[in-house]
């Protein structure tokens, strides 16, 4: 907890990063409960309307209060963000420790396949596999994931070769303990702090993949709703009525640039190494 | 050094070759077929159709034939625009994509190492700052959102540029800027980094103290050595670069290949989206092989030891 509140005092931009994610949090949870409307009512003697008292970010063509919609998409965002992350930390921990522990050609073998995904083009996978197995959304949150555990694993990787040789993983190996306790209990914990890092830096990555794919109209459908959706509704209208694509846009961008502050920020924090050019 | 080459060749042909199998088989085993329409068709019909198109045979025959002609440069008919073949598609789209992305990778390239050097000669300046928070807005601000609004600025408000077609080079301005903003954010932070790094190194001490021209050293003496990440960084940039393109031909109504893909892939046409999967992973594939030899050449310890 200590740790926590010194980092987020470190800077201003950390704290004002931190500060604004948890607005849009905020309003992700409670926003749609606290307004008087539902993103799905059609208030019909105000379509299209711009912002104001009764609806806060506006109307959009067919009446529905943009600001709930937003905060759904919110939702949306965040949700992908936890599944995706989960789905990619549990295939990625396990595969960059066990290449960096058992070394050899196992290792070769593991990082080579890491290799040949990370220099395919993920996004296009995944809509591929979206399309042909049926638009089910936490099939493409799913599907998310298992293309952004390369960096995890070859974080991990790096650090468990790292840790191979220590003295202590070297007194653990004499008492004979097995390799899966030596993972669970000697490796992994102590590679938490980068693992936290990039997890921080692959969250927005994948929000904005979901909202790459729901703009295209592959991924989330009507009735319900996601920042890509609501970015390519207001890109239709932004002619006649521009707040449909700025609210749902910016709400996309502020949250885009605070994982990544809070992401670059907690880097340089926990990498003393770097200090000097940070 | 031919050995150096002669691996990653390999594991090119390899990826691409696994990469080519998963696609194939994932299409074929999907459900739902290419001709399930919302009438059932007479089933004497259905037969002929599969038949013309080879879905008649065994998984296995279908993928060898799939092969043979794959080898021979051939991608068969397309599955739902009847009388064209994924060749002819692919071969009118091609050079749309193709210029599209090497402009804006060159675009991204130079912006992006402008902005890291400058800003990297001088970490913790005011300039720094600015140049910074600059590329950070990049990163952040989507193209979803960035590349609509460029069009809503420069193409209806002040007409400076057209709003979408691919005639003259002016259509490719637009769409190459938006295409390339955010990759050279991502590359003036890497450059950054490396500069400012590679200034508290002993030779660019010791060029300093030859009383040598700051251009100079930065050009002979930091660039080579602070462009190492970045050369490392430039496969997966591709990759970004790639996707990043199906977007822009949308928004801008570009007729590139990255149209087809998402047309393809809402109509089930297997052999369209297979052919520019195909076409994709080839591109990155030589443009990842081509870096890893740069690297080669530039890092000897490459050269000599293999990596």
């Amino acid at each position: 907890m200590a740790t926590t509140w010194r980092f987020l005092n470190s800077s201003k931009l950390v704290m004002i990063a931190a500060l604004m994610l948890l607005t849009v949090m905020l309003g992700a949870v409670l926003g749609p409960e606290l307004s008087p409307w539902n993103g799905e009512d059609m208030d019909w003697d105000s379509l299209e309307a711009s912002p104001s008292m009764s609806h806060w970010f506006g109307t959009d063509l067919v009446g529905r209060d943009l600001f709930v919609r937003t905060m759904q998409g919110a939702r949306v965002s965040f949700t992908v963000a936890f599944i995706a992350v989960t789905v990619s930390l549990t295939i990625g921990i396990p595969w960059g420790a066990v290449a960096g522990l058992m070394g050899g050609r196992t290792d070769q073998l593991m990082m080579r396949i890491v290799d040949g995904i990370y220099c395919l083009p993920g996004i296009l996978i995944v809509i591929l596999l979206v399309v042909l197995f049926g638009r089910n959304q936490y099939l493409l949150f799913a599907a998310l994931g298992a293309i952004s555990w390369l960096t995890i694993a070859r974080i991990v990787r790096g650090q468990t070769l790292r840790l191979r040789n220590a003295p202590f993983i070297d007194a653990a190996r004499c008492m004979g303990l097995s390799t899966s306790h030596i993972l669970l209990r000697h490796v992994i914990p102590n590679v938490a702090g980068p693992i936290i890092i990039y997890t921080t830096l692959a969250i927005p990555g994948v929000i904005l993949a979901e909202s790459f794919i729901s703009f295209l109209g592959l991924g989330i459908q009507e009735p319900d709703t996601s920042w890509g959706v609501l970015v390519s509704d207001g890109t239709q209208a932004m002619e006649s009525s521009p707040w449909l694509l700025i609210f749902p846009g910016s709400c996309l961008a502020i949250t885009i640039w605070c994982f990544n502050t809070l992401g670059d920020r907690l880097r340089d924090h926990l990498d003393h190494r770097d200090k000097r050019t940070a | 050094m031919t050995h150096y080459i002669f691996k990653r060749l390999l594991f090119a042909f390899i990826t691409f070759f696994v990469i080519v199998s998963v696609v194939f088989f994932m299409l074929r085993l999907a459900p739902g077929g290419p001709f399930d329409g919302e009438r059932r068709m007479p089933p004497a019909i259905e037969a002929n159709l599969k038949a013309a198109y080879d879905l008649d045979a065994p998984l296995v025959v279908q993928y060898v034939k799939f092969l043979a002609k794959l080898a021979q440069g051939d991608l068969g008919p397309s599955f739902k625009q009847k009388d064209f073949t994924v060749n002819e598609l692919i071969a009118a789209g091609l050079p749309v994509s193709a210029t599209l992305g090497l402009t804006a990778m060159a675009g991204a390239i130079v912006l992006g190492l402008s902005i890291g050097i400058t800003a990297g000669l001088r970490p913790g300046s005011t300039l720094d700052g600015l140049l910074m928070a600059a590329s950070n807005l990049n990163i952040a601000v989507p193209t979803i959102v960035a590349a609509p609004l460029m069009v809503l600025l420069f193409s209806v408000v002040l007409s400076w540029f057209p709003a979408g077609g691919a005639d003259t080079a002016w259509h490719f301005v637009l769409p190459s800027i938006a295409l390339a903003i955010p990759l050279s954010g991502d590359i003036a932070r890497l450059m950054r980094g490396s500069i400012a790094e590679v200034s508290y190194e002993p030779h660019v001490m010791t060029a300093h103290a030859k009383g040598l021209k700051m251009p100079r050293i930065v050009y002979r003496h930091m660039l080579p050595i602070a462009s190492m990440p970045l050369i490392t960084y430039l496969g997966p940039a591709m990759a970004g670069l790639l996707t990043g393109s199906v977007l822009v031909e949308q928004i801008f109504d570009l007729p590139g290949i990255g149209r087809y893909y998402i047309q393809g892939a809402l109509n089930r046409d297997y052999t369209l989206v297979m052919g520019v999967t195909i076409v994709y992973s080839f591109a990155i594939l030589t443009f990842n092989l081509a870096v890893d030899i740069a690297y080669g050449f530039i890092d000897p310890r490459i050269r000599v030891a293999g990596p």
